[in-house]
């Protein structure tokens, strides 16, 4: 299985590691990993701001980039909501595009859905010594349906325990630029998340966007509070023991 | 109501600081949403989704003939002894509404909640006419005493506490508070029950109108509408052109999915389908009633690849599951309508220059669409207009650049490359120990007043697989 990893634009900038830990966990699934070189961003933010030939332009790029491989695997329910769900609104009318659209469509998939529903993963390599609780992100969730599959991962990690917080499905406020363009909107949807974080007791919150992380995680330090904020991919690999081709990456 | 949606970021500042008002949205919040849920599990979450595809095709089916259902409605309810009326605008629903005053000797009106009257901005055009106008629903009686408009479709006072709704009382009721909440609702009903008594005109607005018997139908919990349509003299609806639906069955349908969409209810505490002024041999019912059918910008939706909006019943799902309006409540929005549906219409019906912030101000989430009855896409609405304010040139120059700036580098991966590689090290420098970035500058500003930045790892992913995978 040919599997093509586009790691996303956040990632690549902001954590790498988790790009790593999508890399291992594939690779540990028995998956051939390859990484386009030329990936840069799948353009959703030039899709989100109305900004439409810019949009197309970038996923005319990733499509002929990716559309030679067996899966496309995303660690973001966002960039793969974008290119599943909104890549065929790009090329209305345009048929050879739009079947070349449909096709990748059909192999993109989230990092969790992957593991669980293809992959069909049945062990992970890390542990948690911990509680944990998930924020399910809206693209995941509403685009993709998202939902069971990192629960169904996160209880196959030895040592964690999983506890919902309250409203776990609610936006925590990043919504691309809308963090910034309503930043104080967006700080106090963060600051809400937080609180039902804290209320939930969990030393950690999991997610599967590194957008909605950097939200979560940037509030939380304005908070001065001491809860992990966890992409899945580096729980499933075991915080601070990700691998890549035996060494361990410095932290 | 007076367009505001040009001020949506200082009114949404504003609420954000005001600390009662965030207290009466946290109390009211999650209430809606909750009993949404419990009744769309009653109903059976299969048998749900079913009702909202057919509730969907219902309107569909309406819009898609609009023009000869609103003349169907006209000829039915005509033929029933309802004069119907057509108003292209606020100003015209104005005057129709004054002439029938003079025409009548209209002194009072008594008003059930009526959103179309806000578009119109009517009771200042009653009371400067000499007509009292006295809002009966529960909630507008409360803002109409503090001069205030609605900030919410459904719950108009939803941002009022308790003790604020007992010191207006106090005020204009000139009576010794009273204690709890079932006491002020008596005195309430005491205080407004002259009113439906001695009022000559009743003004509503139309939930429906059904085409084949040229009915209008009203639901309220409160029972004022019932009272507002049949105790006075003459009655007057006013509503949306949008609202007409084929049959009585096609009214059946959408009043399954209304009230639990709404406010979590089986079926409203009371259902009117009012059919024509009374007749000969009726115990009640208003001498003369009157159906004024409003444009006032919808006909610029039919047709258009915003014309999905047409299809809201004005259930206000969407802003109950909108966490931005849960966020900074109904009025920073600035006009009649908030949240979702209010970001599609303002721009819409007042001109996409009058609301740049609105179809801005959502994550686009999604939790709307979900929610939403009639399956009215919103987010993609959103974004549309998104679309058309950047093909008008109505994105400022720094937003249009930095996007252009984006997508040019994202095609030339050699220098997204390079840029991202001192981006990274640039960020995690300014992380300093911490980690954690405290000021970012320009556009960043609006992340770092509230947030911190998490400082990057310092080197991008692509440097690094390089690094470790040489054989790629």
């Amino acid at each position: 299985m040919r599997v093509g990893l586009f790691v996303t634009c956040l990632v690549d900038l902001v954590r790498p590691r988790i790009g790593f830990a999508a890399l291992n966990l594939l690779e540990g699934a028995g998956c051939d990993v390859v990484v386009p070189a030329a990936q840069t961003c799948c353009g959703q933010p030039g899709w989100n701001s109305g900004a439409r030939s810019s949009a197309r332009a970038l996923a005319e790029k990733l499509i002929a980039e990716f559309e030679h491989c067996d899966w496309v695997v995303v660690p973001s329910g966002s960039c793969a909501g974008m290119i599943t769900t909104h890549y065929r609104d790009l090329f209305p009318g345009e048929g050879a595009w739009l079947a070349r659209c449909e096709a990748l469509a059909a192999k993109t998939r989230e990092l969790t859905d992957f593991l669980v529903n293809v992959a069909r993963l049945e062990r992970v390599p890390g542990e948690f010594l911990g509680t944990l609780t998930y924020h399910d992100s809206c693209s995941g969730l509403r685009e993709l349906g998202v939902k069971s599959q990192p629960r169904t991962l996160l209880a196959k990690l030895p040592g964690a325990a999983l506890k919902e917080m309250k409203d776990c499905e609610t936006c925590c406020g990043f919504g691309g630029t809308f963090s910034v363009k309503f930043g104080e909107i967006s700080a106090a949807m963060a600051d809400t998340k937080c609180e039902h974080v804290r209320a939930s007791g969990a030393d950690a919150v999991v997610l599967g966007d590194l957008g909605c992380m950097l939200n979560i995680e940037g509030r939380m330090s304005r908070r001065g509070e001491t809860t992990k904020v966890l992409h899945i991919a580096e729980v499933l690999m075991g915080v601070g023991g990700v691998e890549v081709g035996g060494l361990r990456m410095e932290d | 109501m007076q367009l505001a949606s040009i001020h949506f970021k200082q009114r949404a500042s504003r609420a954000l600081a005001d600390v009662r008002l965030q207290s009466a949205i946290k109390r009211f919040g999650g209430t809606f949403v909750e009993k949404r849920a419990a009744a769309r599990a009653a109903y059976g979450a299969a048998a749900f989704e079913e009702l909202r595809d057919a509730s969907a095709e219902v309107r569909d089916r309406a819009l898609e003939d609009l023009d000869a259902w609103l003349l169907r409605f006209e000829a039915e309810a005509t033929r029933r002894g309802t004069t119907v009326l057509w108003a292209e605008d606020a100003a015209e629903v104005r005057r129709l509404v004054l002439e029938i005053c003079v025409r009548h000797r209209l002194k009072k009106a008594i008003k059930s909640k009526s959103m179309l009257s806000e578009e119109a901005e009517l009771n200042p055009a009653l009371a400067a006419a000499g007509v009292q106008p006295v809002e009966t629903d529960l909630g507008e009686y409360i803002l109409q005493l503090a001069d205030e408009p609605p900030s919410h479709i459904i719950a108009p006072a939803i941002h009022k506490d308790q003790a604020q709704v007992a010191a207006l009382f106090e005020q204009h009721h000139r009576r010794p508070p009273s204690g709890d909440i079932a006491q002020m609702t008596r005195e309430a009903r005491e205080v407004l029950r002259p009113h439906f008594l001695s009022a000559d005109l009743g003004i509503s607005g139309g939930n429906f109108l059904v085409a084949e018997t040229g009915s209008v139908a009203i639901v309220t919990n409160e029972g004022n509408g019932r009272m507002v349509t049949t105790l006075p003299r003459v009655h007057v609806a006013i509503t949306g052109i949008e609202k007409v639906i084929p049959t009585l069955e096609d009214l059946a349908t959408l009043n399954r999915i209304l009230p639990r969409s709404a406010t979590g209810q089986d079926i409203e505490n009371y259902f009117s389908i009012l059919t024509g002024p009374r007749r000969a041999g009726d115990a009640d019912g208003p001498e003369h009633m009157y159906v004024i059918l409003v444009d006032n910008g919808r006909t610029r939706l039919v047709g258009s690849e915003l014309r999905d909006m047409l299809r809201c019943i004005r259930c206000g799902a969407c802003m109950n599951h909108c966490p931005v309006f849960q966020t900074v409540g109904g009025h920073a929005y600035g006009w009649v309508y908030p949240g979702p549906m209010g970001s599609v219409l303002t721009p819409v019906y007042n001109g996409l220059e009058n609301a740049l912030d609105l179809p801005q101000a959502a994550t686009l989430c999604g939790a709307c669409h979900v929610a939403c009855p009639v399956k009215i896409p919103l987010p993609e609405l959103l974004r549309k207009l998104r679309e058309q304010q950047m093909e008008r040139g109505l994105r400022p120059l720094g937003e249009r650049a930095a996007l252009c700036l984006w997508a040019f580098a994202a095609r030339r991966p050699w220098l997204y490359a390079l840029g991202a590689r001192i981006a990274a090290r640039v960020l995690k420098w300014m992380g300093g120990t911490r980690g954690a970035i405290e000021n970012l500058p320009l556009a960043g500003a609006g992340w770092t007043l509230g947030r911190d930045f998490p400082a990057p790892e310092g080197k991008t992913f692509r440097e690094l697989y390089r690094e470790r995978r040489p054989a790629g």
